[in-house]
């Protein structure tokens, strides 16, 4: 059984290459074989956060153009073998690889993954179409100021209108200290407004700034916070049932995820 | 007075939170209506059948749309009368 995921915005610079990274590294440490797709043709980025920049010789479109096997273009993380990348082309851009060819290769890769992640360029164009068209579902990545979540809730309408139902959301760069004062919408207030399923919260963290410096996931340092909240995220995705940290219930939560998961 | 207190100690409506969630709130109620242009118009027939159980109306002369002030959206909905009908429906019978 494997599943295809895309995780898109419309809001550029939000968090989901981030996002991506942090997913896909968690559910290959929990032992999932995964594949990272960067679908930001022409503005890759997934490489370098990935820290696989390197040792990329082929890419997605060198895949869709018969350039090269599939095989050969996918980079396998020596950190954890069950993940892989298959970086987005540098040097062309979004037109170079059309809806029905992503739908061929996600088809292609479920052969060999349990997971396919595929990480969104921002807007709602040709790049957003691309990257939805093989997915299966979709984790939408907001912050919790007001022009991120009403392009959240533009994407939320596209994903429907091309039948993609029940996205999930990943709230982003949270402050718990400035909800607690009144000055940052609260998950309560997101969901409420948007009407979707929580996924998760993320803390703004500084430790993504630094794992992202040295091209190592922040999931792997344990230490930090936002460590702590892609674990969760990572344990929902693959059907446990599991409380918000208590980060996450400072910010003022009730108990959708218990929803959520039908409890 | 209070509002000052309010916001010495940290407390209150002093935050700018309740402000992005209103404009936020507004600002979709737009943006859900304009997504699909179909939206009025499905409105509009909706209306027309609902309505036509008790009157007769001017279905070309009919205008639906969302009118928008500061602080509330509002959904403006112009339907001239020609007639009232006399049915059972008046009386719950
Ligand atoms: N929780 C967080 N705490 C601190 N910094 C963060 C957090 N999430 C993301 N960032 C930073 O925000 C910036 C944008 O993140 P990212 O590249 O993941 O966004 P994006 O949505 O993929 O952007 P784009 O639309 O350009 O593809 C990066 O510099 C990243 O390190
Ligand atoms: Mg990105």
């Amino acid at each position: 059984m494997s599943e295809v995921i895309v995780v898109t915005s419309g809001k550029g610079g939000v968090g989901k290459t981030t996002t991506t990274a942090n997913i896909g590294t968690g559910l290959a440490l929990a032992d999932k074989k995964v594949v990272l797709v960067d679908a930001d043709i022409g503005l890759r980025n997934l490489d370098v956060v990935m820290g696989l920049e390197n040792r990329i010789v082929y890419d997605l479109i060198d895949v869709t153009e018969g350039n090269c096997r599939l095989k050969q273009a996918l980079i396998r993380d020596k950190r954890y073998d069950k993940l892989f990348l298959l970086p987005a082309a540098q040097t062309r851009d979004k037109n170079a690889v059309s809806p029905e060819q992503m739908r061929q290769l996600c088809e292609e890769l479920q052969q060999d993954f349990d997971f396919v992640i595929i990480d969104c360029p921002a807007g709602i164009e040709q790049g957003f179409k691309n990257a939805i068209a093989g997915a299966d579902r979709a984790i939408i990545v907001t912050t919790p100021e007001v022009s991120a979540v009403r392009d959240a809730d533009r994407i939320i309408g596209l994903l429907e209108a091309a039948e993609m139902h029940n996205p999930k959301l990943v709230v982003n760069r949270i402050r718990p200290q400035m909800v607690k004062k009144g000055d940052m919408m609260d998950i309560d207030d997101m969901i409420d407004i948007l009407a979707i399923d929580l996924l998760g919260v993320v803390p703004e963290d500084e430790h993504i700034v630094v794992s992202t410096n040295r091209g190592e996931p922040a999931i792997c340092n344990e230490q930090s916070r936002a460590s702590q909240a892609y674990r969760n995220i990572v344990r929902r995705i693959l059907g446990e049932n599991v409380p918000l940290m208590s980060l996450e219930l400072e910010v003022g939560l009730v108990d959708r995820l218990k929803k959520f998961f039908g409890l | 007075m209070f509002n000052i207190i309010n916001r010495i100690f940290g407390k209150g409506s002093a935050g700018s939170k309740d402000i992005a969630k209103e404009r936020l709130r507004l600002v979709l109620v737009h943006d859900r209506v304009n997504v699909s242009p179909q939206f009025i118009e499905i409105l509009k027939e909706d209306i027309v059948r609902s309505i036509s159980t008790y009157m007769e109306i001017d279905e070309k002369g009919m205008e639906v749309s969302l009118a928008s002030s500061n602080s509330s959206v509002a959904l403006i909905a112009n339907i001239p009368v020609r007639r009232m009908k006399r049915g059972a429906s008046f009386y719950n019978d």
